[in-house]
Order: C-alpha cells, then structure tokens, then sequence
C-alpha cells in the first residue's frame, strides 16, 4: 500500500508533468486565463489518464514488447512490436477521448458543455502521451501501479493549471511592462512556479 | 532575391511562407505552439539540433502528405488521419535516430515520441496544409520547423554556454581561461525552470523590438 501512495506523491511532486517535464504546456498555457475553466481541464486530464494509462499499459504488457506475445504459443515468442508503440498508443488515446466524449454527452450533458472544445483537445495534450511513453519508460510492475502513476501524473497537473489561473487572475492588477504582457509574464511565473516546485526534489521516497 | 525571377518555385509570395515563421510568426514566441518539447530538449545544443532538424522534417513532409490528399480527407475524421501522418513520420525519424545517433535518441528519450503531439503540427496541418497546395505546405511546414529551431538553438546555445561552459561539446569557457580569474558554472541554468524563464525573456525582447506583437 506504501509503494502505491510512493508513486502517487512522486508523481503529483516530484515528476510533476508541467514543471519538471514541460508536458502539456500548449493547453496550460492557453487554458489558464480564469480558474474555473482551469479546473474543468483539470478534471477530464485527470480523468482522460486515469484511463489511458492503464489501457496502454496492458497492450505494452501483452502486445507491443518483445515477447508480450508469449501467451499466443511459442511461435510468437520472438515477435517485437515495439516499432508500432506510437502509432498504439496515439490510436489508444484518440479513441479513448472520442469514446470519453460521448460517454460524457450521454450522462452528464451539463459537465459536457461546461469543458467544451477541450474535451476533444485532450487528445494532442501531449501531458497524455507522455504520461504513457513515461509509463514505458519507467517499466512499471503491474496495471495497479501504472494506474496510480497515471492518476498522480493527471493530479499533478491540475494542481500546475490551477495555481497558474489563480495567479493569473491576480495578475491583472499588477502593472507588467507592455512587451512582457500575456505570453511573456506567464513563462516567466511558470518558471518561478517550477523553482519553487524543485523543493520537493530532495525528497527521497 | 533574383533566385526568384528563375525559379518560379520560390515566388515572392512562397518564400513569405518560409520567413514570416522565422520571427513575425515565430510558431513558439507568437503563435505559442509546441512549446511542450521546446523546453525539456534544451540543456546542451546537440540534442536541440537533433530535435529542430526532425521537427523541421516532420512539419515539412507531413504538411506535404495532408495537403496532397486534403480533398479526399472526410472532414469527421480528419484529426485520426493526421495523427496517423504524423505517428508514420516519427516512426521513421525515431527508428532513424536509434540506427544512426544512438546516444542522442537515448537524451531525447520521450521526446521524439512526443513530436506527434506536438501542436506545431497539428496547428499547421489544420490552419495551413487542409487549405493550400502541396508545394505551399511543404514550404510553410519548412518555415515553421526552421521558427521552432531557431528558439530551440538560441535557448539551448544560453543553457549549455553558461551552465557547463561548452558549446557544442567544445569547452569555451576552459580554453579562454575564464575558470583561472574565478568564473564559475551557473548550475541554475541547467534546472528545467530557467528553460521557461529563458523564453520568457526572448518573448519580452522580442516584443519590445516588434510593438505590434504587444498584447493588451
């Protein structure tokens, strides 16, 4: 149980998507203008992950790596897919989003309006696809902890965009200089947002 | 420019395709499209090379492929079509790059895998390539990787200048004897928070030079 909330914390922390990764920035740079958009994006990240992650975990397990193909017979024992494992996962998280997407119309239309255009943008989040690519990179052991790497990298991220929009929101009455407005500044405190994250480096868990 | 009046390829009106996204369109600093890579590649100057030169080729041959069949594409399922342009593209770049630099592809981990994300080319494929012809998009896809590499550059030339003293491996700052009268590293500017400030600072110069570009 310990390793699990191990994973958890360091992936909302230390491997935050958005500070030590950059992932996702297209759309947390976009999104952040007030904080309760923010939190709607946040949410179907979340929620987009917590899906994706472990789907694309079990095809690398049982489909996509040298060997996952063991269970077939021994014939295929020497199979390697690893070559397709962009074009899976990409195809996974497509899919994923557009069956999201109706799940989302059909039972909750008032959550459906209140994300909007976002819902269909999930797909090029590139936080979503890192988080898979990562999840093959870090060779995680079973679908528990691959679901709870993908739940923390969502969490993680959620927590970046929101402290963002709230400061933001703040930001309008402070006096930036001309040049610096907008993009600019909001690089700028990204940046501090991230020194402040390395804090949490040190930690050994 | 009299390149121009013998080969009609590159008109007046192309070639704009190729240099408006070099600063006035500068994809990142204006456009704010595919920053996500932009930053986490950018520690030393060989990876940034590596990763421009495969964006730039990515945008520019899957720009081409899209805009050649832009008409046949049904408008419901245009956005798999593209990801399945761009994921057959990066493939070949990712397989390219393990055969040929295999300790590059090992730094750039990920990241080579994220360009299909990278929104540079899906914002190309959507606003440029399913509007114009193929020769247009392929300049414009060429343009647009060169605007990403050149942040790319200018940032990563900073980074491992003045956070290992080197460029491009070579160690500048050791030769001109800078460590002898007490110059040292800054560690700093290796950690990944200096990446955003860094374009942040590009932006604000940038912008000052370039008033229109100036948000209210």
């Amino acid at each position: 149980m310990e390793h699990y909330l191990n994973i958890f914390i360091k992936s909302i922390f230390i491997d935050n998507m958005i500070f030590a990764f950059f992932l996702g920035m297209c759309s947390f740079l976009a999104v952040s203008k007030n904080v309760k958009t923010a939190v709607g994006l946040g949410v179907a990240v979340i929620f987009v992950l917590f899906i994706t992650v472990p789907v694309n975990f079990l095809l690398e397990k049982y489909l996509l790596k040298k060997g996952a193909m063991l269970w077939l017979g021994e014939g295929f024992a020497d199979v390697d897919l690893g070559f397709l494992t962009f074009m899976v996962f990409i195809a996974v998280i497509a899919a994923m989003v557009q069956l999201v997407e109706m799940v989302v119309e059909k039972f909750s239309p008032s959550l459906y309006n209140s994300l909007g255009i976002f819902l269909p943008l999930i797909a090029v989040n590139c936080a979503i696809l890192g988080a898979a690519l990562f999840m093959q990179e870090r060779e995680y052991e079973n679908v528990i902890e691959a679901t709870v790497f993908g739940v923390g990298s969502g969490v993680g991220w959620m927590l970046a965009i929101v402290g963002l929009a709230a400061i933001r929101e703040k930001m309008k009455y402070s006096n930036v200089p001309a040049p610096l407005r907008g993009l600019g500044i909001t690089f700028i405190l990204t940046g501090l947002m991230a020194i402040a994250f390395m804090g949490f480096m040190g930690i050994k868990l | 420019m009299s390149n121009n009046t013998r080969e009609p390829l590159f008109s007046a009106k192309n070639l704009k395709f190729l240099t408006a996204p070099l600063a006035d369109n500068n994809p990142i600093t204006v456009q704010v499209l595919g920053i996500c890579s932009a930053l986490a590649v950018t520690v030393k100057l060989k990876p940034a090379i590596v990763m421009a030169l495969s964006v730039t080729i990515v945008t520019a041959i899957s720009n081409l492929v899209i805009s050649a069949m832009r008409k046949s594409i049904p408008d419901r399922i245009r956005i798999i079509v593209q990801l399945v342009v761009i994921a057959t593209m990066v493939i070949l770049v990712d397989q390219f790059l393990k055969a040929f630099v295999f300790d590059v592809s090992k730094q750039l981990s990920v990241f080579v895998g994220l360009i299909i994300t990278n929104c540079i080319l899906m914002g190309r494929l959507e606003a440029f390539a399913m509007s114009n012809k193929p020769w247009p998009s392929f300049i414009d896809g060429l343009g647009n990787g060169a605007g990403y590499g050149i942040i790319l550059i200018v940032v990563a030339f900073c980074r491992e200048l003045f956070g290992s003293g080197t460029i491009y491996g070579f160690p500048v700052m050791e030769k001109i004897g800078a460590y002898r009268i007490g110059y040292e590293n800054n560690g700093m500017i290796i950690l990944p928070p200096m990446a955003l400030i860094l374009v942040g600072l590009i932006i604000w110069f940038h912008r000052s030079r370039n008033k229109s570009l100036i948000e209210k």
